[in-house]
């Protein structure tokens, strides 16, 4: 029978649309309003101190929109003016400064894409497939394109003293994040960043200024960036003890482990993203990443692990950031135990939960980067599974 | 090249191409970065201004102020000014971190970390509590008062009697138990080294069989699946649309409603401004304004004159049904500056507000907001 969406006039197709300036500020349309980041009330005691997750299953391409990229607070996302903005560099320093939002933009400023991710991205699983979703298990990711001045050049404008060994970077609002840096790593590819995808960070990213540590863990991308100190010794916060260190099955804990390591997953199909077509032609994708520089190749399994293929890479891979993979199949319409596995420049191969879990046991709680499995069931619909 | 077999070739290039001289621009702006001369922007921070700002602590006691505190002064500042998340003996409440307990268990199926059983480091509590608590009212702390609640903390983990004195000169005498159970990042020698090299492509495994699955613990948030969303969404969407389309349309009905809730007295606003300032002690728990949700306590829009035990979700104590009635200003009040006196059993760990001027400029506050 013919199409009335084709025989028939539409409205869209008679009347008028909206004028420009309805919306001077663009959102997204109506239809896309289920892509958006989400929490899990039960992780934390209240939202002000809280993590959500950004919509991976439904996003493409390697860019996540500011709007939907995933936030992290330790007490809410504040509100701070540019004219309110004072950058202090302090410690073993030959000249203590203090740079207004202003001095920021006169530096020579630098362009670069990069993955943010939380280290408890997964961590939820480390005992056992837990959340339905690959915003859920994955989502404490984002991947931009950030405008700011190298850190380097800040710190050489303060002059680093020779005792200086590490960096302790602080955030303005009220949890006072703090982490220490070797300065090794501050004076690599350390960014001091007041523009993601183009346009001003958003508030809750930092706005106007956060820091960006390419590859490194997600707490240590201070937000509303206040102050840097040159120190002889690392400041041992409480984001960097008690927090964000892995406890191993002995009961040791590792630190300082800053790291994120090659990782990937299947964004498409998965329990939010169902396959609704039936068998034939099926695009599989997913995203790759590794903190210790480019991806280099993605294989998909869809047996569980028993084979392997290699997936396509969307374009080139850029250092520390998303990699966008394809597989491009012909599904039959069975069951599928779907599964991705990234591989980095350095020749790391991410692992399975088992060998994950041989080395550290079950209670590290971050830096889980383990092979992920979705059972995808003969109507299309997905489930998060652990698999032998 | 393992890259991307289906890649087509032209595109590579160019991709490569255009990295490299980007990255040739970026070493330039670099290397001019790395020489000696500075920019002159900025301005010398002034000796004030650091000392406002430089206040984290090490763990050889870099940073510490001078000052003291025992851990009986301990006691009463962390019920005024902790407890109420972190429970009268630091033992933790609802989901917020438990500071005391768990010695032993960090080998076990579900270790408790607290500053007792976890944190390698002194300094890190006295610096985390001096710059970010108590929630919700930073840096409102003396160091004396730090000094005591660390003192306290310690007492909670019997790590020091309840003589002790906890000051700058003893600080760095005082070795938490979990303090060499830290090791440096050894990944590169464990992990790495194991899982390199060209992985498996065929016959890896014999069978597969699934071990566990997600929705066996049916934890995950609601989340429609996307069929679901397709029944609902014409639904869930019309609402959105219509605000979107007419904004205000309706400005009466809101207004209203509020006037209506605060109309029984005019609000002294000079005295609701300065309960703002003292609602910072529950805001934690508390929430109020424009779309409050319950956290660990009921949300407060139109406490003032609500039914006891009324907002609808939160889960109440027995004693606070029992409560019965109104919130008059009168009850509040009395509630407020005695909550376990006035209502025994109530789940409010909050030790009360000790001065009567606080009660009555935090009810004032409170006023402010309607239903």
């Amino acid at each position: 029978t013919p199409d009335p969406l084709i025989t028939e006039i539409q409205p869209w197709a008679q009347g008028l649309g909206d004028g420009v300036d309805a919306t001077p500020y663009g959102m997204p349309i109506r239809f896309e309003q289920d892509v958006v980041r989400r929490n899990v009330p039960w992780l934390t005691a209240d939202p002000i101190s809280s993590i959500n997750f950004t919509p991976i299953h439904a996003l493409d391409g390697t860019i996540t929109p500011q709007g939907c990229a995933f936030e992290r607070h330790h007490s809410g996302a504040i509100e701070l003016a540019k004219e309110d903005y004072r950058l202090m560099i302090n410690g073993l320093v030959d000249r203590p400064l203090v740079f207004t939002y202003e001095d920021l933009e006169r530096f020579p400023r630098e362009q670069h894409v990069y993955f943010c991710e939380c280290a408890a991205n997964t961590g939820m699983e480390w005992a056992g497939a837990q959340l339905n979703g690959a915003q859920f298990t994955h989502g404490m990711i984002h991947n931009m394109e950030y405008t700011g001045v190298p850190l380097r050049t800040l710190l050489n404008e303060a002059g680093i003293q020779t005792e200086g060994k590490w960096v302790y970077v602080e955030g303005a609002d009220a949890s006072s994040n703090g982490r220490s840096i070797p300065l090794e790593k501050a004076l690599e590819d350390v960014l001091v960043a007041f523009k993601a995808n183009g346009e001003a960070l958003r508030k809750e990213h930092g706005y106007p200024v956060r820091l960006v540590v390419p590859g490194w863990e997600g707490n240590m991308w201070v937000k509303w960036l206040r102050r840097i100190e040159v120190t002889t010794q690392a400041v041992e916060s409480r984001e960097e003890t008690s927090k964000y260190t892995d406890t191993l099955a002995d009961g040791t804990s590792r630190k300082w482990t800053w790291v994120m390591d090659a990782k990937s997953v299947v964004t498409s199909p998965s329990p939010q993203s169902p396959i609704k077509h039936g068998p034939g032609p099926l695009v599989i994708t997913g995203l790759a990443w590794s903190g210790h520089g480019k991806i280099k190749r993605v294989d998909v399994s869809i047996d569980g692990g028993k084979t392997w293929q290699q997936a396509r890479l969307a374009s080139e891979p850029g250092d520390k950031a998303l990699a966008r993979f394809y597989l491009d199949i012909n599904w039959d319409g069975s069951e599928m135990l779907l599964q991705s596995r990234a591989m980095d420049e350095t020749g790391y191969v991410q692992p399975t939960k088992k060998q994950l879990r041989e080395v550290r046991g079950l209670n590290s709680v971050y830096h889980n980067n383990c092979i992920q499995t979705w059972h995808v069931k003969t109507n299309g619909e997905a489930e998060n599974v652990e698999v032998s | 090249d393992r890259l991307t077999p289906e890649m087509p070739a032209e595109f590579d290039r160019v991709a490569v191409e255009n990295d490299r001289e980007f990255h040739l621009i970026a070493r330039a702006y670099a290397d001019e970065a790395k020489a000696d001369a500075p920019f002159g922007l900025g301005r010398e921070a002034l000796p004030e201004e650091i000392a406002a700002w430089n206040l984290d602590v090490s763990p050889d006691g870099t940073g510490l102020p001078v000052g003291s505190g025992d851990v009986m002064t301990g006691e009463e500042v962390f019920a005024d000014n902790c407890a109420v998340c972190h429970g009268d003996f630091a033992e933790g409440r609802d989901n917020w971190p438990k500071l005391a307990g768990g010695d032993g268990t960090l080998a076990d199926d579900d270790p408790l970390k607290t500053v007792g059983s976890y944190w390698p480091h002194l300094s890190t509590t006295w610096d985390y509590v001096n710059r970010s608590m108590p929630f919700g009212n930073a840096q409102s702390l003396t160091a004396d008062e730090v000094y005591a609640i660390v003192a306290y903390i310690l007492y909670s983990n019997y790590l020091v009697e309840d003589d002790f004195v906890l000051s700058n000169e003893n600080f760095t005498e005082i070795v938490l138990p979990n303090a060499e159970g830290f090791i440096i990042d050894d990944r590169a020698e464990t992990e790495y080294a194991i899982w390199s090299g060209e992985p498996c492509m065929e016959n890896c495994k014999e069978s597969v069989e699934i071990t566990r699955r997600a929705t066996n613990l049916d934890v995950t948030p609601g989340v429609d699946t996307a069929e679901e969303q397709a029944a609902t969404a014409p639904a869930a969407e019309a609402p959105a649309a219509e605000e979107a389309a007419a904004p205000a349309a309706e400005p009466a009905a809101e207004p209203e409603a509020v006037v209506e809730a605060a109309a029984p007295a005019a609000i002294d606003m000079d005295l609701a401004g300065k309960g703002e300032k003292v609602f910072k002690k529950c805001k934690a728990c508390h929430k109020v304004g424009d779309g409050a949700k319950n956290g660990s306590g009921p949300q407060l829009n139109g406490i003032v004159g609500r039914a006891v035990a009324s907002a609808d979700g939160f889960k109440y104590s027995g004693p606070m049904v029992d409560h019965g009635g109104d919130w008059t200003p009168e009850r509040l009040a009395a509630f407020l500056a005695n909550p376990k006196g006035e209502v025994k059993g109530t789940k409010m760990s909050f030790a009360g507000l000790k001065k009567e001027e606080d009660v009555a400029a935090v009810i004032e506050y409170l006023k402010t907001f309607g239903q």
